[in-house]
C-alpha cells in the first residue's frame, strides 16, 4: 500500500529542521518523511478494523513534525516508523463511513483496568499512551502499529470509530476530528467575561465557531487574524471584533475598559511612536490557538488579572517571561484532544455551519511535497484546510 | 492696495502649480484649457495699533456698555479664550489673545476685581501645554496667574466644574463651564480664522461638555450644513444660535470680545508660498526647489520640527467687543471681506493640496483621520453657494498620508483607525456603532484630563465633519488622494493614486475623460463664494 512514513533518520531530521527555519513547510522535500510502498498493518486485536481514508488533513502538529520543530517531549509517546494523519474520514470494509478519534487510550490499548484517568472519562489524559498491545503512540498518526490517515490503508479500534451521517460531505467530515478539538477547548472557557482568540487558521476559526455556539462570552469575543479570508470568516463564524495581531491589545483594551500603564511619553509633540504601555486590565480569558512564543507572550499581554489563558495551540520549547502570570495570578491552562462526546458535538457543528467550505484544496499522496508547503503558507495563499485526497488512490480498493 | 481674489484660467503657457503634499511640496502641470486655479486675496492691511484698536472695542462695544461699566470690586470674571486650534499656523507674539486679555485684566485691576479666572475654551480638545499658553496669553499673564491655578485649560469631564444651563427647544441640552456659568461676567476673547468662528460656538462650544456637543457634532447635523462657514446655510451655526439663546436667557453675562486677522500666513523665507506661480521671482523658484528638495531628504520628525516652529506674521485687521450677536455679524463681514473668491460654476474634480498643518495637529502630526478631516472637513467646506465640486464629482488631495499617530495627542484616533474604520468607514453606521464606546471610555477620559489627549470621541467629530463632502461627492471612492499611504488611504475609504495624472484617469471612471478642474490654492485660507 502507499503510504508517506516519517522514518527516525537524524541526519535527515536535521535537513528538515534547517529547511523548516528557512520556509515552513519545506522539511517534507529533505526530512525524514518519504513517499513509500508499505506493507498493510496487521490488525493488532479482534476489535480493531481496517479504514480506507477518504480524506487526510494536514494539522499544524504534523507540519511541526516534517519541519523537525516538534518538541522531544513527545520522544518517549511517539514510535517509529510511523504515518502521520490523524485527521480522516474513511470507509471501514463493512461499508461504514466513519471519522477516527485518533487519542490511543487504555479501551483501545487492550489495558485493563484501565488508568485512572481513563476510568475518569477523561480519556485525552490517558497514563498508558505507551503500553499495551500497540507500540507508542499518543495518537494515530504518531504510532507505528496502527498507520495514519496519510495512507491508504490504517488500522483503528472499534472504539476510535465514529460514523458520518449519509448527508455529511467528506469535506465536512474531515474536520470533526479539529472541531473536536475546538469544541473542547469551548467547553474548558467559562465564557464570562470578554474573550480573545489568538490565531485564525484552521483551529482558530473552529475554536470561534465553537465558542459562540457553545460558550457564548458574555462579553465580547475578539480575534485575531492576519488575513483577509481569516477576518471574514471569522466574523462569519462568530467574532465580535476581529483584530489585526498586532493590534489586539488595543481591542482588548477597548472592549474592557482598561486603561495602561506606561504610555508614550510626551516629547515636545513631533514624535511619531506608536502607543506603548501595558494594559492594566484585559481580557477575562484568553484562547491561544496558535502555541508559540509570540502568541502566548501576547496572551500573557492581554488576559485579565486572575485571568485564564487556554493553550489550544500546539507549543513546544517556548522561552516566556512569566511575571505577568505570577504578578497577575494568571492561570495556564492547556487544552489537548478531546473525549467522545466532544466528536457528537463537532459532528452536529460541522454540519449545521457547512464547515466543509473551509478545506481549500486537496492533494494525492503523490504531491505531498506541494500539499504540506500549500498547508504551511495557507493563511498567505488565502486557505484555511489543506487535505489529501485518498478517494482516487488506486491502492486503496486494491487491497 | 491688496488685490482681491483671482480664478486663472490653465492655459499652455501656465507654469507648474504649487501643491502642499503634507510635510512636503510637489509642483503639478494641469491640464490646459479645462482647469483653473483660485487664488486668495493677498493680505488686507492691517491695524496700526493693535493694541489702541482693542481699547476702543473695550470702551465703545457694540451693543452693550463699556466694558469698564461691567466691571466692579467683588464681582466674579472669567475670561475664555481661544484654544491651540487658532489661528493656523500660529502667530507670532504678541498673539491677539494676550494683548487683548491684557488690556481686559488693565481695566480689571483698575476696577478693583480680584476674582480672576483665565480658562482656555478647548471643549473636548486636547489640553494646553505651559509653552502653548504662554505664547497664547503671554509670560505675564501666565506668571501672574497659572501658579495659582487660576490659568488652567477647560476640563469637560470634571464631574464637579459642569453645570446645565437649560435645554433649547429643540431638545438640545445645553452645559456649561461651572465657573464661566456662574461669573459675575464671562468674557470670551476669540481669535476668529474662518467664517465658522466665533459667535455663540464661542461659549456654546468651546466651554461645553459631550453631553452638550453631541447635539450638533454629529452626522445629521453636518451633512445640513452647506456649508459651515455658511452662517445662513450652516445647521451647526444654527444648532449653536438656538444654544446661545439659552445662555442669554439662564447663562452668564457675556461680553464677546473677536479679532480678525489677515492672511499673511508664511514668514521669510516662505511667502513664495502663498505668491501665484506666475509670479515667482528667481529667488522664489530657488527657495521652492531649496525647500522642496531639503524636506523631501530630512526625516519626518525634523520636517515637522521646521514646519511646526513656523510662527505666522499674520496680524490683526479688526477687534470688536460687545454683544455676541452683534459683534459676531462684524467680524462674518471682515472675515468674508478678507477671505471670499467670487467663482464662478462648479468643477468636475477638485483637487486640494493639503498642507502640514490644521486645527488638531498644532505641534503634533496630521494623522490619517485628520488628513480626511482637514480635506473634506475643512477644506471642501470653504464654499458660500454651491461646494466647488459638483455633486458626484470627484476631489484630489497631495498629501502622503502615512499611518502615523501621535500616541500622546491622538490615542483614541489609533483606536478609531484600526477598530473603526477596519469595520466601516460609513460616517452614519460609525456614529450608530461605536461613537458611545469611545466617548465613556474612562481611559481616554483620563488622557484626556491628566495628559494632553484629544477626547476619546473626537476622531468621530473629525469623521462626521466630512460627511457633507462624502455624502456630496458620492462616497469615498470619489476621494483619491496622490502620494498617499496605500494601506493608509484604503483603510479611510479612498483611493490611492501615485501621481496627478494617475488621478485624473481614475477620476474618469466617475467625470469621464474631459473634466473640468479646479485647484484650491490654499493656504491661506480663503472661501469661495460659488454662484
Amino acid at each position: 500500500m502507499k503510504a508517506l512514513v516519517f522514518r527516525r533518520k537524524p541526519v535527515r531530521f536535521a535537513a528538515a529542521v534547517v529547511a523548516g527555519r528557512l520556509a515552513p513547510g519545506r522539511g517534507a522535500g529533505v526530512g525524514p518523511l518519504s513517499l513509500d510502498d508499505v506493507d498493510v498493518p496487521d490488525l493488532p486485536g479482534p476489535d480493531w478494523v481496517r479504514v480506507r481514508p477518504r480524506l487526510a488533513g494536514i494539522c499544524g502538529s504534523d507540519l511541526a513534525t516534517v519541519d523537525g520543530s516538534s518538541s522531544r517531549w513527545f520522544e518517549d509517546i511517539v514510535s517509529f516508523p510511523f504515518v502521520p494523519g490523524h485527521e480522516v474520514v474513511g470507509d471501514t470494509d463493512d461499508g461504514r463511513r466513519v471519522v477516527v478519534v485518533p487519542i490511543l487510550t487504555c479501551a483501545v490499548r487492550g489495558i485493563d483496568p484501565p488508568c485512572s484517568r481513563c476510568a475518569a472519562g477523561r480519556p485525552n489524559h490517558c497514563e498508558r499512551v505507551a503500553f499495551g498491545c500497540i507500540e507508542a503512540g499518543l495518537q494515530t498518526g504518531f504510532c507505528a502499529s496502527t498507520g495514519g490517515g496519510w495512507s491508504t490503508l490504517l488500522v483503528a479500534h472499534a472504539r476510535q470509530l465514529v460514523e458520518v451521517p449519509e448527508a455529511l460531505p467528506d469535506e465536512s467530515a474531515v474536520l470533526v476530528e479539529p472541531m473536536a478539538c475546538a469544541v473542547h477547548a469551548a467547553r474548558q472557557v467559562t465564557g464570562a467575561g470578554d474573550v480573545a482568540v489568538i490565531g485564525a487558521g484552521t483551529l482558530g476559526l473552529l475554536t470561534v465557531a465553537a465558542l459562540r455556539r457553545l460558550a457564548p462570552p458574555a462579553g465580547s469575543l475578539i480575534v485575531t487574524a492576519k488575513h483577509p479570508h481569516q477576518r471574514r470568516l471569522a466574523r462569519e463564524l462568530g467574532a465580535d471584533v476581529v483584530a489585526e495581531p498586532a493590534r489586539l491589545a488595543g481591542h482588548v483594551r477597548a472592549a474592557t475598559g482598561s486603561w495602561v500603564y506606561g504610555d508614550a511619553e510626551l516629547d515636545g509633540g513631533l514624535g511619531t511612536g506608536t502607543p506603548t504601555g501595558r494594559l492594566t486590565g484585559g481580557a477575562a480569558e484568553v484562547v491561544d490557538c496558535v502555541g508559540n512564543e509570540a502568541s502566548l507572550t501576547q496572551a500573557l499581554e492581554v488576559v485579565a488579572p486572575g485571568g485564564t489563558v487556554h493553550v489550544v495551540g500546539m507549543p513546544a520549547t517556548t522561552t516566556l517571561d512569566l511575571t505577568p502570570l505570577w504578578y497577575r495570578e494568571v492561570a495556564l491552562r492547556g487544552c489537548y484532544a478531546y473525549d467522545p462526546d466532544d466528536f457528537v458535538t463537532a459532528i452536529e457543528l460541522v454540519a449545521d455551519l457547512d464547515l466543509g467550505r473551509l478545506v481549500s484544496a486537496t492533494y494525492p499522496l503523490s504531491r505531498y511535497r506541494d500539499a504540506i508547503a500549500h498547508a504551511a503558507e495557507a493563511g498567505r495563499r488565502g486557505a484555511v484546510k489543506i487535505a489529501f485526497d485518498l478517494r482516487a488512490e488506486k491502492e486503496r480498493t486494491r487491497l | 492696495m491688496p488685490r482681491p481674489g483671482f480664478v486663472l484660467d490653465v492655459d499652455r503657457s501656465t507654469p507648474p502649480i504649487l501643491f502642499w503634499n503634507g510635510e512636503g511640496l510637489r509642483l503639478e502641470r494641469l491640464p490646459a484649457e479645462r482647469s483653473r486655479v483660485i487664488y486668495a486675496p493677498e493680505p488686507v492691511d492691517a491695524l496700526r495699533d493693535p493694541d489702541a484698536a482693542v481699547r476702543k472695542a473695550l470702551l465703545e462695544p457694540m451693543d452693550s456698555d463699556p466694558l469698564p461699566d461691567r466691571l466692579q470690586a467683588g464681582m466674579r470674571l472669567t475670561i475664555a479664550f481661544d484654544d491651540i486650534s487658532l489661528p493656523l499656523p500660529p502667530m507670532r507674539r504678541p498673539d491677539n489673545r494676550q494683548r487683548i486679555i491684557e488690556a481686559v485684566l488693565d481695566l480689571a485691576a483698575a476696577a478693583g476685581v480680584d476674582d480672576v479666572h483665565l480658562i482656555a475654551a478647548l471643549a473636548l480638545h486636547r489640553r494646553m501645554t505651559e509653552d502653548e499658553l504662554r505664547h497664547a496669553v503671554g509670560d505675564r499673564v501666565y506668571d501672574a496667574f497659572a501658579p495659582r491655578g487660576l490659568l488652567y485649560n477647560h476640563d469637560a469631564e470634571d464631574p464637579d466644574g459642569m453645570v446645565e444651563i437649560g435645554a433649547t427647544p429643540h431638545g438640545e441640552v445645553v452645559r456649561m463651564n461651572k465657573r464661566a456659568a456662574e461669573s459675575d461676567l464671562l468674557v470670551y476673547v476669540n481669535i476668529n480664522l474662518v467664517a465658522m468662528d466665533g459667535g455663540w460656538k464661542s461659549t456654546a462650544t468651546g466651554l461645553a461638555d459631550y453631553r452638550s456637543l453631541r447635539h450638533h457634532h454629529n452626522v445629521k447635523t453636518m451633512q445640513a450644513s452647506k456649508s459651515f462657514m455658511d452662517q445662513h446655510k450652516s445647521e451647526l451655526h444654527s444648532s449653536n444660535w438656538r444654544m446661545g439663546e439659552v445662555l442669554k436667557a439662564n447663562g452668564p453675562p457675556i461680553f464677546q470680545i473677536e479679532s480678525t486677522l489677515n492672511t499673511d500666513t508664511f514668514p521669510a523665507p516662505f511667502e513664495f508660498l502663498t505668491k501665484r506661480e506666475w509670479e515667482w521671482s528667481a529667488r522664489d523658484r530657488g527657495l521652492y526647489l531649496g525647500t522642496a528638495k531639503g524636506l523631501a531628504a530630512l526625516p519626518g520628525r525634523t520636517n515637522r520640527r521646521i514646519l511646526h516652529g513656523i510662527r505666522s506674521p499674520h496680524a490683526m485687521t479688526s477687534v470688536q467687543a460687545g454683544d455676541v450677536d452683534a459683534v459676531h455679524a462684524r467680524t462674518t463681514e471682515i472675515v468674508y471681506r478678507q477671505q471670499l473668491v467670487a467663482v464662478e460654476g462648479q468643477t468636475d474634480v477638485l483637487t486640494l493640496g493639503l498642507p502640514y498643518i490644521g486645527p488638531y495637529n498644532v505641534n503634533s502630526i496630521l494623522n490619517p483621520v485628520l488628513v480626511m478631516c482637514l480635506g473634506l472637513g475643512y477644506f471642501f467646506n470653504l464654499y458660500r453657494g454651491k461646494p466647488l465640486v459638483r455633486p458626484g464629482g470627484v476631489l484630489i488631495m497631495t498629501h502622503p498620508t502615512r499611518c502615523e499617530f501621535h500616541p500622546v495627542h491622538h490615542p483614541s484616533y489609533i483606536d478609531f483607525f484600526e477598530q473603526v474604520l477596519a469595520d466601516t468607514t460609513d460616517p452614519v453606521e460609525v456614529e450608530a456603532r461605536f461613537e458611545k464606546q469611545f466617548a465613556e471610555d474612562e481611559w481616554y477620559r483620563h488622557l484626556y484630563r491628566t495628559s494632553y489627549a484629544y477626547h476619546g470621541v473626537h476622531p468621530f467629530y473629525m469623521w462626521y465633519w466630512g460627511a457633507h463632502a462624502l455624502d456630496h461627492l458620492g462616497g469615498g471612492s470619489h476621494v483619491i488622494i496622490v502620494g498617499g499611504e496605500p494601506r493608509s488611504v484604503r483603510r479611510l475609504g479612498f483611493r490611492p493614486a501615485s501621481t496627478m495624472t494617475d488621478a485624473l484617469e481614475m477620476a474618469s471612471d466617475h467625470v469621464g475623460r474631459e473634466p473640468t478642474i479646479t485647484h484650491f490654492h490654499t493656504p491661506p485660507l480663503m472661501m469661495a463664494d460659488v454662484s
